[in-house]
């Protein structure tokens, strides 16, 4: 049996990752350009500030943050449902960690919650069946978020409730697809990409293949990549490795999970319970066709959306004009570059999505990247303004 | 299945009963038993004087439970200060229908907690709320000591002072966490909850020069060192492969996206001792814990900030923990 130790252990050998940076920085003097790496998760964004690999890096080594993380896509009117239908006397509104702090235009889920709406984050989505069982005379929405990685674990929570006639619980789906999200950023243009780091948890349901097209299309290696500091500068090397070589390829950093077609029994199930909504609106990259899943018809009838339709409002609402997080999420501004971050911006009181989230940009820079920017460890603190940004905030913070 | 009745904190007879029968019984000693609105104490100054108000969930967590919890926590709070704890009071809010058995097991495990550093229970409240207005049974204890060692500050650390920890942190976080329905998970984790009084008192004999102390209970660690930060406009650097974890709860922190480091603790001190007194003081606080571990020391610097270093040479600011502790989504 693999202990839990075990899935760090190795993965964090101070010798390892010396000899990983010193290679790193070996091949790159060769580049005649900077590499632009978008970490299209903010799984990924979080392991190299929390563990300092910026800082073993080259400066033509550059990190572009992406839209990869299922709490910051989230658009206000999407949290507003969640208010909305918790405010319902006869509904109990179920969801994962992170969602209840998010801010719609009528707050966030946990002062919903201080207002009397009955929402109960969960840490396992099974939970709300267990929920819903014990509240037969309630109406139990399961307010679901995600990327490909935790749609099976819907599609079984409604499975199980179909199965087993729980027939109070109802889904308000809100789980989005990597490939068109990572397609739209390199259509813009804007950001300047030309690496990807791939989420590792998507691709090991979905397999490494669903980034072919990327690489095809538009000419940048894709390396899917575990989250272990090893496993991200090992797959720095091999992207640097391409760009030497002048070639782009996907490759599998990632091979103790991620293979090329994945979990299909997951897929099958996901297949067979939803399909693809026509549009869905992502915070920071506007309206993506066929970029969402929708439950299939012949689940309608568990659609809160469907369900609940009188008591949901249908109008898009936009981020706060001061808040950067749409900039942030297309790969065109460094969090440390928004002008509230850190000041009128921080976890406690986030005005946007990617402060909020454990996973978001922001967030990690927050945490983890403030001493960069005192101590000039990064590349962006040596650009100006984003640096003198995060110096005024440290005092103010301190003060 | 007896339980407690509003009619227990009507100020009654069924009250008395409940009174004499369990808190009394368990407690008893000179004080307490004189039953006097107030009770009269004997102390020399000067006098150390804490409160605390325990609510956790579970009520019962593997390595303890809510009365533990509730001598220990304001035991040390007191030991935290270089205080004796000598006396105690201690408030009950009960739920109506909470089980009798349960109250018993707690207020025994409040008896057998207050018997390390010697403290009694020389008053108390009792009170019965309807179901619902609590969860279960909520404790207030607050305790006087006589400080035994004076000017243990949140603003004494000193550049040169080295940074201990007295056993490996997060442990009871961890439990707690892994103890809730929700999560389901199972480990041989106990909470280290635990009286520190004894291994505080070995330290004052030693003749160690104790600048600060802190039990890291909520916010943890990270809270600690922060707080000494600021209070003493000191840097503290931390070596991050310094910092004893248990497996369990690494493992835990792996799965849920959280940092051990801002898991609370109910029985894991931080200290702050001149660079000279590190050996004295691990080989006391190692016959206690042998993961006790010196994880850093005191600069003078401008900035008082917590700067943890990692294994490879990386960099970054230790912060203070912030919201809830809620895990990670993917």
């Amino acid at each position: 049996m693999i202990e839990l130790k075990d899935l760090s252990q190795g993965f964090r050998n101070p010798e390892l990752m010396q000899s990983l940076s010193q290679r790193i920085h070996q091949l790159s003097a060769q580049l005649s350009e900077s590499v632009k790496i978008m970490e299209v998760c903010g799984g990924h964004t979080h392991t190299i500030m929390k563990y300092g690999l910026n800082q073993l890096l080259p400066r033509n080594i550059e990190f572009i943050h992406g839209p990869g993380c299922p709490v910051c896509i989230m658009p206000k009117e999407r949290i507003d449902h969640a208010i909305e239908l918790a405010m319902l006397p006869e509904v109990i509104l179920v969801t994962l960690g992170d969602m209840i702090r998010v801010p719609g235009s009528k707050g966030t889920l946990a002062q919903c919650r201080a207002k009397g709406g009955d929402v109960r984050p969960v840490y396992d989505p099974l939970d709300a069946l267990e929920i819903a069982k014990q509240n037969p005379d309630r109406k139990v929405v399961f307010f679901a978020i995600g990327f490909e990685t935790t749609t099976p674990m819907t599609a079984v929570l409604l499975e199980l409730a179909e199965k087993q006639n729980v027939a109070n619980l109802y889904f308000h789906i809100n789980h989005v697809l990597v490939p068109p999200a990572v397609d739209a950023v390199m259509a813009d243009g804007a950001a300047k990409v030309t690496a990807f780091i791939g989420p590792s948890h998507v691709s090991a349901i979905t397999g490494s293949d669903i980034y072919q097209p990327i690489v095809d299309c538009y000419h940048t290696p894709v390396v899917v990549s575990g989250f272990e500091p090893v496993d991200v500068m090992q797959s720095i090397l091999m992207i640097v490795e391409q760009k030497v070589q002048g070639i782009a390829k996907l490759e599998v950093q990632y091979t103790r999970v991620v293979t090329a077609k994945g979990n299909q029994a997951a897929q099958q199930k996901v297949a067979s319970m939803f399909t693809l909504r026509p549009h869905f609106r992502w915070r920071g990259l506007g309206d993506i066709p066929l970029s969402s899943l929708v439950l299939s018809e012949q689940y309608r009838h568990r659609d809160a959306e469907i369900v609940f339709a009188d008591a949901l409002s249908d109008q898009a609402i936009e981020d706060h004009k001061a808040c950067q997080c749409a900039d942030i999420l297309r790969g065109l501004a460094k969090p440390n570059q928004c002008r509230v971050f850190g000041r009128g911006c921080t976890p406690t009181k986030p005005m946007g999505s990617c402060m909020v989230s454990s996973e978001g940009a922001c967030n990690a820079y927050y945490r983890y990247a403030g001493l960069a920017f005192d101590l000039d460890l990064t590349k962006e603190a040596t650009t100006g303004k984003a640096s003198i940004n995060r110096a005024k905030t440290e005092k103010e913070i301190t003060a | 299945m007896r339980t407690v009745q509003l009619s227990h904190g009507g100020g009654g007879q069924e009250m008395n009963k409940l009174i004499s029968d369990l808190f009394f019984h368990h407690f008893q000693n000179e004080i307490l038993l004189k039953a006097e609105d107030a009770a009269v104490l004997q102390l020399e100054g000067p006098i150390a004087f804490t409160s605390d108000s325990f609510t956790v969930s579970p009520l019962f967590f593997a390595g303890g439970d809510i009365g533990k919890l509730a001598i220990a926590g304001t035991v040390n709070d007191l030991a935290m200060v270089g205080a004796q704890p000598q006396y105690l009071s201690c408030s009950f809010i009960i739920e109506e229908g909470f089980e009798y058995h349960k109250l018993e097991t707690i207020v025994k495990s409040m008896k057998a907690e207050l018997e390390k550093s010697g403290a009694q229970i020389v008053c108390g409240d009792t009170k019965v709320v309807p179901r619902g207005a609590a969860d279960g049974v909520f404790i207030n204890t607050t305790g006087v000591g006589t400080v035994k060692y004076p000017n243990i500050s949140v603003s004494q650390l000193q550049a040169g002072d080295a940074i201990l920890v007295s056993r490996d942190i997060g442990c009871h976080g961890s439990c707690i966490l892994m103890a809730r329905d929700e999560l389901r998970l199972e480990s041989e984790l106990v909470s280290d909850c635990a009286t520190l009084w004894p291994v505080v008192e070995r330290l004052i004999e030693s003749g160690v020069s104790l600048h600060a102390m802190r039990d890291a209970t909520r916010g943890g660690l990270s809270a600690v060192l922060n707080e000494w930060c600021e209070g003493s406009k000191i840097q503290i650097d931390v070596e991050e492969e310094k910092i004893p974890i248990a497996d369990a709860v690494q493992g835990l922190c792996e799965l849920y996206g959280f940092e051990p480091y801002d898991l609370a603790n109910e029985g894991t001190m931080i200290l702050a001792v001149p660079a000279k007194d590190v050996p004295a003081a691990l080989d006391v606080l190692r016959l206690f814990s042998p993961n006790a571990e010196q994880i850093g020391t005191v600069v003078e610097a401008q900035q008082h900030k917590v700067i943890m270093h990692n294994p490879w040479g990386g960099r970054r600011y230790l912060e203070l923990p912030q919201g809830e502790l809620l895990p990670r989504i993917c």
